[in-house]
């Protein structure tokens, strides 16, 4: 599949100055994307949630009209009449529908005449291998079974253009793969008429396996950071070190934006001082992260990929873990590697007061928003402060939902650290029994 | 197995039907009740369009034989305003969920319906049907099939609303990718979706309609009084002669009529619709039918559902051709019309306050006001009683039985008829005993109220206390945790939700009744006492419309209040707290 032959290929999808913003105006989700997609090709769509690849995909399908900008089928020569199907991360049967009625919900609402529509069903549920099953309903169907019934639903309607929005996510490591090859089976056998697959992906070797063209999003809001073209040739082997070289390049990629996008020297995560946005990250995971990059055979200093495989965690979960050791100094990212710092190695060896002491100190000095609660507290007489004060703090600077899971995990930090106590009923904090 | 599939398409049906002519056993059974109830239904069917004087010239019997024609009656006049209500469900809910102006007005309206006394609409609706069917029996007919609508109506739509507005986004997304019309949408989307939270709403709103069934059909406004054929009058009949033997055959009558229409028709609906519940993995415990299976095993299930299947080819007419990708969410009206709406919303709320507020200042005066609500104080205090004496017997006592499954299997059934089984047809009992021993009516009156929606509690508590996790009654036994301990962690924290959910329904209930529980006679002696209940009885009796209105609306306000206040934080702690899982 040589580059230029792609793009000779005619334009099936344009994305011109695509914005959108999400609860009136004051959240960007996405912000200027611009995307075109030929004709025969792949297309991953990798980022980490909350980067708007499936409000994207949305746009793309038609569900969602964005604030600004445009997002269209390019009708051509040989589409006239370009469609969309997609294919769902949780499958979206009807359970009170059969597998073959499910099939035919979208033949029947373009009113194809019913013998017509059965044959053609029956062909789809035939071409992805789940005959016998035309009878059952998707409670009697394993996970894997059911994305099948999903991808047949989306087949039958000959779409000129598949959506798929983390279509693997929800299935096990073995099914996931099988449903991949088989689908890129059909694909590179020429034996279903779409024309191109957008894909959404938040893992990275999915991406690289399966995808043409991969495109990388950053988060907050959600832009085109860079494009990889993957030339190697179908069936790729993860085990090709080529493979792994582009693997580590996007690890690298996803990494180096961060340090783009955020250049203020807090931190990874938009926002500054107080304003700073924090993933949920939980103390236990922090301290496995650091055991584990810690221990043999890493010794301080491992890649993401292999820590990514070694944990078996997606990248999607693994980098705001590691950014939030970056952030607390107790890890530096250097390209596609995390590299424990002296405190961390400490923290490793250190027993639990030792470690709390650690984490104490860390969040003191490097979370503004730790600071200012324990400020705060003790300035005040009674040592005690409403949360909601600070969640409405927040919310000047981020959207609700960013505001509350920042809060939360601050508490979670504060109080594993022992720096202010918090009382979930009346929602608030307070020194009490942090001394 | 899924009959509904075939009726999409007309010649399996069809072919199946023809299996028909190979009768057998359950082909016999099922033929005789469906004759046995055909007859019945169109013998009753007749009487309710009868002209206005049949009634005087046939004037309800304490007859026993007449007793399955009056049942009949009864029951026809259920169903109708079951039939009502769920079409009415159906309109309403959808559009208030599909289009957000409408739900702006309905949603608040149906969840301040919910808590109107109901029996206060009698008054109203009774003058309202009989000028609308000047001289017959239907004017009559309509206004007690519109009381027991009001019954149903308003929470079945609100929780088929909710079903609507808690439908996965991933399978709306689905209905628009694959261009299914607004109609083919409802079909096989909102209406399957909701459709085991509407059934079991039904249900439990045919129980309380029971209850207005016999405040309803024997009616006394102003100078009007209309005895309508059936049960309700046959007991109001039998308490005005003192019938003790007729009293209690309209009692068995009512049992009988509630077991059968549980067996033959909630049953077998229950267990169909059991496939239309949203959920991804196979459970084990089905609920069970013998009525459906029959139908299944005879193969007239898709001669029963045929109608549904073809109401649904009749609504798929009216689909447009072409199919048109929509947008997700709504789409921005016109800024001028958006404003025209609002002006009309405007103009509605201060019509109705002006058109409330003169008609109000030209009956009354601020006393009447201040009466009402100090009556209303007295009937609260009774209700707070109550709920906390019944709560102090059933509590335990449910407890006890849900931590026991052999018996909860058992005792969960009846508690639930208990709670359908209309409680003032017991009413004449206990005036007996007043009388006879001559006790405060004040005081003794007061357990009517809470006769009939004490059962809401236990039968809550007893799934509560079932529903308590093995591994965590296991943890407690393991530490010996008992007595007092015991209930303040383990069984309260437990139940909590379940006993909030069941203590909400029995006072909003109590609330109700007592506008047939603070006023009561027995042949010719009355017992009254002081209370909002017997004021809105009182002024219905003497056709006082504003009265009427007045009470109604501040009985209203107060269980508007105590559900906002108490219920409704009680039970938002609970989930927030004491959840489970």
């Amino acid at each position: 599949m040589a580059t230029a032959a792609i793009a000779e290929k005619p334009l099936l999808v344009e994305v011109k100055g695509l914005r959108h913003y999400y609860s009136g105006q004051d959240h960007l989700v996405l912000d200027d994307v611009n995307l075109e997609l030929s004709q025969g090709e792949i297309v991953g769509l990798l980022g980490r949630s909350g980067s708007g690849k499936s409000t994207l995909l949305r746009s793309i399908a038609g569900l969602i009209r964005p604030s600004e900008g445009i997002a269209r089928l390019v009708p051509g020569p040989d589409v006239p009449d370009p469609s969309v199907a997609m294919v769902f991360q949780t499958f979206a049967l009807f359970p009170w529908l059969t597998v073959l009625e499910n099939v035919e919900l979208g033949l029947e609402a373009q009113k194809i005449p019913a013998p017509q529509a059965r044959a053609r069903a029956l062909a789809a549920i035939d071409l992805i291998g789940l005959d016998g099953f035309e009878n059952a309903y998707p409670k009697e169907l394993s996970g894997g079974m059911r994305q099948r019934v999903g991808l047949a639903r989306a087949l039958v309607v000959d779409p000129s253009l598949l959506l798929m929005d983390e279509p693997f996510s929800a299935l096990d490591v073995l099914t996931a793969e099988t449903l991949r090859t088989d689908l890129l089976d059909l694909w590179s056998e020429g034996r279903v008429p779409i024309k191109s697959i957008l894909i959404v992906t938040h893992n990275i070797e999915e991406a690289v396996l399966m995808c043409d063209r991969i495109l990388v999003f950053s988060t907050n809001p959600g832009r085109v950071v860079g494009e990889i073209r993957v030339d190697l040739p179908q069936p790729r082997d993860r085990l090709d070190p080529a493979f792994r070289a582009l693997v580590d390049d996007i690890y690298a990629r996803m990494t180096a934006r961060t340090e783009i996008t955020a250049p203020m020297r807090d931190g990874l995560f938009p926002g500054t001082g107080i304003a700073m946005v924090l993933p949920r990250v939980s103390t236990n995971s922090i301290a496995g992260l650091i055991e584990e990059v810690d221990g043999t055979p890493f010794e301080g200093r491992a890649s993401m990929s292999e820590l990514a495989d070694s944990l078996q965690l997606e990248a999607d979960e693994l980098f705001p873990m590691a950014e939030t050791l970056q952030l607390l100094r107790f890890a530096e990212l250097r390209g596609a590697e995390l590299v424990l710092t002296p405190a961390a190695r400490r923290y490793a060896q250190g027993d639990v007061d030792q470690r709390k002491a650690l984490f104490a100190q860390a969040l003191n000095q490097h979370v503004p928003l730790v600071q200012h609660i324990r400020r705060v507290l003790d300035e005040r007489a009674s040592h005690e402060a409403p949360a909601r004060r600070f969640r409405d703090e927040l919310e000047d600077y981020m959207s609700e939902d960013y505001a509350d899971e920042t809060l939360r995990t601050v508490t979670l930090w504060g109080r594993y650290a022992e720096i202010f106590a918090y009382d979930e009923e009346a929602d608030r904090f307070s020194l009490e029994d942090a001394r | 197995m899924s009959p509904d599939r075939n009726s999409a398409r007309p010649l399996p049906a069809f072919s199946r039907m023809l299996r028909l002519t190979r009768p057998s056993r359950e082909d016999a059974i099922a033929f005789v009740i469906l004759a046995g109830l055909g007859v019945l239904f169109f013998r009753a069917a007749e009487g309710a369009v009868a002209p206005l004087s049949t009634l005087q010239m046939a004037p309800v019997t304490l007859d026993p034989w007449d007793l399955p024609y009056y049942a009949m009656r009864t029951v026809l006049r259920m169903f109708a305003a079951l039939f009502a209500s769920t079409v009415f469900t159906l309109v309403v809910a959808t559009l208030a969920a599909r289009s957000r102006h409408a739900g702006q007005l309905i949603v608040p309206a149906l969840d301040i319906l919910q808590s109107v006394p109901i029996l206060g609409f009698l008054t109203f609706t009774v003058t309202f049907f009989m000028g609308l069917f000047p001289g017959s029996v239907a004017g009559v007919e309509a206004a007690s099939i519109f009381a027991i609508f009001t019954s149903q109506a308003w929470n079945m739509a609100f929780s088929f609303y909710q079903s609507l507005r808690s439908i996965p986004t991933d399978l709306e997304e689905a209905t628009m990718i694959y261009r299914l019309s607004p109609i083919r949408r409802f079909l096989k989307l909102d209406l399957p979706f909701g459709t085991p939270a509407l059934v079991w709403n039904a249900m439990m709103s045919m129980s309380g309609g029971w209850f207005f069934v016999v405040a309803s059909e024997a009616i006394t406004v102003g100078n009007t009084t209309a005895t309508l054929p059936g049960i309700g009058s046959y007991l109001a009949q039998a308490i005005t002669k003192q019938d003790f033997r007729a009293v209690a055959e309209a009692v068995g009558a009512m049992a009988l009529v509630i077991v059968a229409y549980d067996q033959l028709f909630f049953r077998p609906i229950v267990a169909w619709a059991d496939r239309f519940r949203f959920e991804m993995t196979a459970s084990t415990e089905r609920p069970q039918s013998w009525v459906f299976d029959l139908l299944r095993r005879t193969r007239l299930l898709p001669v029963v559902l045929a109608p549904l299947g073809a109401i649904g080819r009749l609504l798929l007419a009216f689909e447009p051709r072409a199919g048109r990708r929509r947008v997700m969410g709504e789409r921005q009206a016109h800024p001028a019309l958006e404003r025209i709406w609002q002006v009309l919303v405007a103009i509605a709320v201060l019509g109705a306050l002006f058109l409330t507020a003169r008609y109000v200042m030209h009956y009354l005066v601020w006393r009447d006001a201040v009466t009402a609500v100090l009556l209303a104080c007295v009937t609260m205090i009774r209700v707070i009683v109550l709920i906390a004496l019944a709560s102090l017997i059933w509590v335990p006592i449910g407890v006890w039985i849900g931590l026991r499954p052999a018996w909860a299997e058992r005792l969960q059934p009846l508690a639930q008829f208990l709670a359908a089984f209309p409680a003032n047809v017991l009413f004449p009992f206990v005036v007996m005993a007043i009388v006879h021993w001559n006790l405060a009516p004040d005081i003794w009156l007061s357990p009517l109220m809470i006769l009939g929606t004490q059962w809401y509690i236990l039968f809550n508590v007893i799934a509560g206390a079932s529903a308590i996790p093995t591994d965590l009654r296991e943890a407690a036994d393991m530490f010996h945790v008992r007595g007092w301990q015991w209930w303040r962690q383990v069984a309260i924290p437990g139940i909590f939700p379940y006993y909030v959910t069941g203590a909400l329904t029995a006072s909003g209930g109590s609330w109700n009744a007592s506008i047939v529980a603070e006023a009561v006679s027995w042949g010719h002696r009355n017992l009254v006492a002081h209370g909002l209940g017997s004021y809105i009885a009182e002024a219905t009796t003497s056709g006082d419309y504003a009265r009427v209105a007045l009470g109604v609306g501040v009985m209203s306000l107060f269980v508007l209040g105590f559900n906002r206040l108490l219920w409704r934080p009680l039970y938002a702690y609970g989930e927030r707290r004491m959840r489970l899982t």
